[in-house]
């Protein structure tokens, strides 16, 4: 016990914003080391990936009466993916919660938007991993950016940008359920007719009048389409979109994205500071 | 110096069976440097009170200060000087020992180089050495909790909460844990802890609350405590169960208050205020009435007793009842 001294001093780390930058990445680099430390993680965001692009591209590609169905498709997979990816916050504050570690961080002088942060930004690393292996696989397929570097760096952006800001839904659905469990099972619940029913795999003019419109209105929809517009991977075989949403695709989506991240995350935050483990 | 002060703290949870008071106007005062025991069963309002006074959750009613600082009011600033560990080792399982303890560190804005310094301290202190560079993923329940017990001391804080800090352990793990824990104390810090171990609040505080339906029903050290209930205690065991009717009958007669049979009707025991002399007597009537004996004695108190008398029930068997209706529950 000689080492110890009665109340360790603090050396400030300064200015809110400045501990708040210091608290959200060292909860960030707790993320990064779980992914480091699960192979499972890290298989998944790989193999994941790699099935949905050939299963879609080479089981559909040949039935769908479209020519160059891949191009079309990948901005789709990219959307998808992404989404799905975003769960992890919500499935890992619920484990968070579970497990206590929460009440532990909870009485910490720390920043109380830090554990949100690291999460979220663990789901953006990940999502980020997914990106690459897809491009990769994609290429292989036959997928071509046909605009310009800009485009591409735009493209990646706004979907990353929007898997950010929907991980922060998922963060406080998460902090909202009683287990794990059934954050997985509400987010299939969630986000499969979220992300199918939607310009992702198929045109929205085939679709009966009442999906045509809610996946007109849908934001991922938005999304796919300012993906797709960015890689230039429009089909012009497709009518024109009648939808203000898919005319104005990027006003759609970032007003979608600001407008989730002015929402969600200060319900987050406001929820995690009145949490506690069972 | 009182250093914990709560007063009037309710709790009410709403429920579908309408309001559950899990805090029912608590009172509370520890002075600087001592340990305190809140002693109950499973749903006193133990933990309750302990997340209260760690910023975790705010009371419906009534007031909290550590070391001065309004907890409700001003929880970040309380969060500076306390140091909290949970019911449940609240540790990451894919971080090492070292690294979930820098972790803490960091946290508490101790800087990168302090952090590091003290999580090594205490990796060193907790007997962890070997364990601290391994995930805890593969810990055992006892290494868990300590490095858990470790986190809520890496700032050497003024105030320590320990909320059933050896619940779930095998005995030997408790004993190790009770050690350390004694050590803590001897320097100063003040700590309030929670047990249902009655034997554990014995050997650790200076003073015990006894919680029972949200409120402190009595306070003293253990010795004030069991004095409550006499002196001591005279215990019979019988051959035959049918005498247990006669037996208490007989050891009422010579005791202070009603005599309690066991479950088992095999057992039957009194509070007495002149030990030997009554138990003389009663060994001399239980003879004459005929009744057969394995065994008889005398004891002192335990606080297990002393629950008894102040509830109407023991500690043990209502936690067993709570933790089935949770089981139901599940």
């Amino acid at each position: 016990m000689s080492v110890l001294t009665k109340q360790t001093t603090y050396e400030s780390v300064g200015t809110p914003a400045g501990q708040l930058l210091s608290d959200g990445w060292i909860a960030t680099r707790r993320n990064l080391i779980k992914i480091k430390r699960v192979p499972e993680i890290l298989v998944f965001t790989i193999l994941q990936p790699i099935m949905f692009v050939l299963l879609f591209s080479q089981v559909y590609g040949g039935a769908m009466n479209v020519s160059d169905y891949t191009n079309f498709l990948m901005a789709g997979i990219f959307a998808q993916t992404v989404i799905f990816g975003s769960t992890f916050s919500g499935a890992a504050m619920a484990q968070d919660l579970k497990d206590g570690i929460i009440d532990r961080f909870r009485t910490l002088p720390m920043s109380p938007a830090a554990v949100l942060i690291g999460r979220t930004n663990g789901d953006l690393v990940i999502n980020s991993i997914s990106m690459l292996i897809m491009m990769g696989t994609g290429w292989i397929v036959g997928w071509r950016v046909t605009t310009s570097v800009w485009g591409f760096l735009g493209g990646v952006a706004i979907l990353l940008l929007f898997s950010y800001s929907f991980s922060w839904v998922m963060a406080l659905l998460g902090m909202s359920v009683r287990s794990p469990e059934v954050i997985n099972n509400a987010s299939f619940m969630i986000l499969f007719p979220l992300t199918f029913i939607s310009n992702a795999f198929v045109p929205i003019h085939t679709m009966p009048e009442v999906l045509k419109n809610i996946a007109e209105w849908n934001p991922v929809s938005a999304l796919v389409e300012s993906a797709r517009q960015l890689f230039g991977n429009t089909n012009p075989d497709f009518p024109e979109p009648t939808a203000w949403t898919l005319q104005n695709p990027f006003i759609t989506i970032l007003i979608g994205i600001v407008l989730m991240l002015l929402i969600f995350v200060p319900l987050c935050i406001r929820k995690f500071e009145s949490i506690s483990s069972r | 110096m009182t250093i914990i002060e709560a007063r009037g703290l309710k709790k009410i949870y709403k429920s579908k069976s309408g309001p559950v008071h899990a805090l029912d106007g608590l009172d509370l005062l520890v002075p600087q440097g001592t340990v305190k025991a809140l002693l109950g069963p499973n749903g006193a309002g133990k933990t309750t009170v302990v997340k209260v006074l760690t910023t975790l959750i705010q009371p419906t009613e009534g007031t909290a200060f550590v070391d001065g600082i309004d907890v409700l009011a001003n929880p970040r600033a309380a969060r500076r000087i306390i140091g909290a560990s949970g019911q449940y080792a609240a540790v990451d399982e894919n971080l090492t020992g070292f690294e979930n303890l820098e972790m803490v560190g960091r946290l508490y804005h101790l800087g990168a180089k302090t952090a590091r310094r003290r999580a090594q301290e205490l990796i060193d202190q907790f007997e962890l050495t070997e364990a601290g560079n391994r995930p805890v993923k593969g810990f055992s329940g006892g290494m868990r909790r300590r490095i858990d017990l470790a986190g809520a001391l890496v700032i050497n804080p003024k105030i320590l909460f320990l909320d059933e800090p050896t619940t779930g352990l095998d005995p030997r793990s408790r004993l190790a844990l009770w050690e350390i824990i004694k050590n803590l104390v001897s320097d100063g810090t003040t700590l309030l802890l929670t047990t249902q171990y009655l034997e554990e609040a014995d050997h650790l505080a200076d003073d015990i609350a006894v919680i029972d339906g949200g409120k402190v029903i009595a306070e003293g050290t253990s010795d004030q405590l069991k004095a409550r209930i006499g002196g001591h205690r005279v215990v019979v065991a019988l051959v035959d169960e049918a005498d247990a009717g006669a037996a208490s009958e007989i050891l009422a007669r010579h005791g202070e208050g009603e005599a309690r049979v066991s479950d088992d009707r095999r057992s039957v025991e009194v509070a007495v205020t002149e030990g030997p002399r009554a138990l003389q007597y009663i060994l001399a009537d239980l003879g004459q009435a005929g009744v057969g004996l394995h065994d008889a004695g005398m004891r002192r108190p335990t606080l297990d007793d002393v629950f008894l008398k102040l509830t109407g029930h023991t500690a043990e068997n209502e936690q067993d009842a709570e933790n089935s209706e949770m089981e139901k529950a599940k």
